[in-house]
């Protein structure tokens, strides 16, 4: 027997204890060998709820863990670190039918996966507003401003930010009923979110593509409702410049 | 530079990040740490800024859970590499890892399965561990498994595979107790008769643990491994046995699951401490 067959084996309860396993006596494994199965699909279930915490209370603990046993064999994680476990979870959500009329699940998800990525991202301290009001206008125009390796944007037709307080650290968050574009950050200890104005996550996705401010003010502005002192400002409230290379 | 393992003879636990501010303020009878190493391989992020903060004050034992030494695989160079990033930084005062396999072609399934005790297997297994050591610079230290089944196609004791293992590689011991009563009662082994045998001269660091009470389909009395209780009674007996014939040494108390008050494991480490102050 190779740890080929031991594995499917593991993740498939279909599947007969693979031969040559025993017990002291000579007898085949069974019910020991199943402590390796309970071991493996619980842990990684486990691990999945740590990860995606408001989806379990959106769908329920008992629901969820029914569906961590069907994922987990499905997407056994790619490495040993469980905290970049599951990124193919929301994905998961969006094509699994018992949980097709939570419609706004899958994008909960992608705000519980940025979240995890954001806390776990690289350490740079971010530079304060001096930087950018040294420069000329033209300089300005120019500059290609580097942003937090933590920063992600989560935007949804749902108003998905809300859905999260509330089934997280503020339960009497109203749901508003339009979607929401949502900042993810964490440029210092704790991971930071808030709801983005108009334009906003268009600008910080141009901005992260490596886009000069001359070009992405340029084409913001043409977005209605986009305020740019608000969004220049908003830079450097969240602590998301890191570097000005002009 | 080799890291020759190097914990000093008191008592360590898991480090749980919810004990941290507990720690901080009066560490007790817990004078150093273990860590899993694959908590602490991300980019950045507070983890690793309170690792950092900790090994300040702390010694601290790196302790692999993913490397997959008893895969039929070869090993994950990538992971050796967050390894040997890790361990440059860090500067452990030891790294240890299990005699045990995690990792098949599908990806990493969380758990220390089990390899059969043959000669095939121990050259498996002194090739990884010497490929580890190598990549590392360090004197890894391999821990005994807690098993559930055993395998047709073994041919000696766990023992005797731990000893050829040692005898190719030179690699230190970590010595579970509650892993050898976990296995003992489920092989049908005296656990005193393990103790007793061990080649103690290799030992490195010693781990106590709970485990969960259970049977299997034919009324015969199943351990499983859980490190989310006390230690029991038999495993601090063991403890004592082992002490006596081995003299002191770095002892850990791992609690994993349902992890509890920091007063609580406190009390398991300094029960711990007074059963190193007997030996020495």
């Amino acid at each position: 027997m190779s740890q080929s067959d031991f594995s499917k084996a593991l993740l498939d309860n279909e599947r007969p204890t693979p031969e040559g396993l025993i017990d002291p006596q000579g007898r085949p494994a069974g019910k020991r060998f199943d402590v390796y199965r309970n071991n493996v699909v619980l842990s990684l279930s486990d691990a999945l709820s740590d990860a995606y915490p408001v989806v379990q209370k959106l769908v329920g603990e008992k629901f969820f863990q029914a569906m961590a046993g069907i994922f987990v064999r499905q997407h056994p994680p790619k490495s040993p670190i469980l905290s970049q476990f599951a990124p193919e979870f929301p994905d998961f959500l969006a094509a699994f039918p018992p949980v097709a009329k939570l419609t706004y699940l899958p994008d909960v998800a992608r705000l519980e996966k940025a979240r995890t990525e954001a806390y776990h991202a690289a350490d740079v301290d971010p530079i304060d507003g001096a930087a950018l009001a040294a420069l000329t206008p033209e300089q300005m125009a120019e500059a290609k401003l580097h942003l937090h390796p933590s920063l992600h944007i989560i935007s949804s037709p749902f108003p998905v930010f809300a859905i999260w307080r509330q089934n997280s650290d503020a339960p009497d968050t109203a749901i508003p009923k339009h979607g929401q574009d949502v900042l993810i950050a964490r440029p210092q200890d704790m991971v930071e979110m808030r709801t983005l104005p108009p334009g906003a996550a268009d600008f910080l996705r141009a901005l992260a593509a490596g886009r000069r401010l001359g070009e992405t003010i340029e084409f913001c502005e043409k977005i209605p409702l986009f305020d740019l002192t608000e969004n220049i400002g908003g830079l450097f409230e969240s602590n998301l410049l890191i570097k000005i290379e002009s | 530079m080799t890291l020759i393992p190097h914990l000093p003879h008191s008592v360590g636990v898991g480090y749980k990040p919810q004990h941290l501010d507990d720690i901080l303020a009066d560490a007790g009878s817990v004078k150093w740490l273990e860590i899993h190493a694959e908590n602490y391989m991300s980019a950045g992020g507070p983890p690793i800024a309170q690792l950092k903060r900790l090994a300040e004050q702390f010694p601290i034992s790196c302790h692999g859970v993913g490397l997959s030494i008893g895969g039929e695989r070869p090993l994950d160079k990538e992971h050796l590499a967050r390894l040997k990033h890790l361990i440059s930084w860090l500067k452990p005062a030891s790294f240890s890892e299990h005699l045990a396999w995690s990792t098949h072609e599908g990806g990493y399934l969380n758990d220390l399965l089990p390899v059969p005790y043959n000669m095939e297997t121990v050259q498996r297994v002194a090739d990884h561990v010497n490929e580890v050591q190598e990549t590392l610079g360090v004197q890894m230290l391999l821990e005994n498994p807690s098993v559930y089944v055993a395998f047709t196609t073994s041919t000696m004791d766990e023992i005797t595979f731990i000893n050829e293992v040692v005898s190719r590689t030179g690699c230190g011991l970590l010595l579970d107790v509650n892993n050898v009563f976990i296995s003992g009662t489920n092989q049908e082994y005296a656990p005193e008769d393990y103790i007793a045998n061990f080649p103690v001269e290799h030992i490195g660091e010693l781990h106590l643990g709970g485990h969960i009470k259970d049977q299997d389909e034919h009324g015969a009395p199943l351990l499983i491994d859980s490190h989310n209780d006390k230690v029991v009674d038999p495993v601090w007996a063991l403890l004592d046995t082992l002490l006596k014939r081995a003299g002191p040494k770095p002892i850990l108390v791992e609690w994993d699951n349902d992890i509890p008050d920091w007063a609580i494991l406190e009390a398991e480490a300094a029960r711990a401490s007074k059963a190193l102050e007997a030996t020495s």
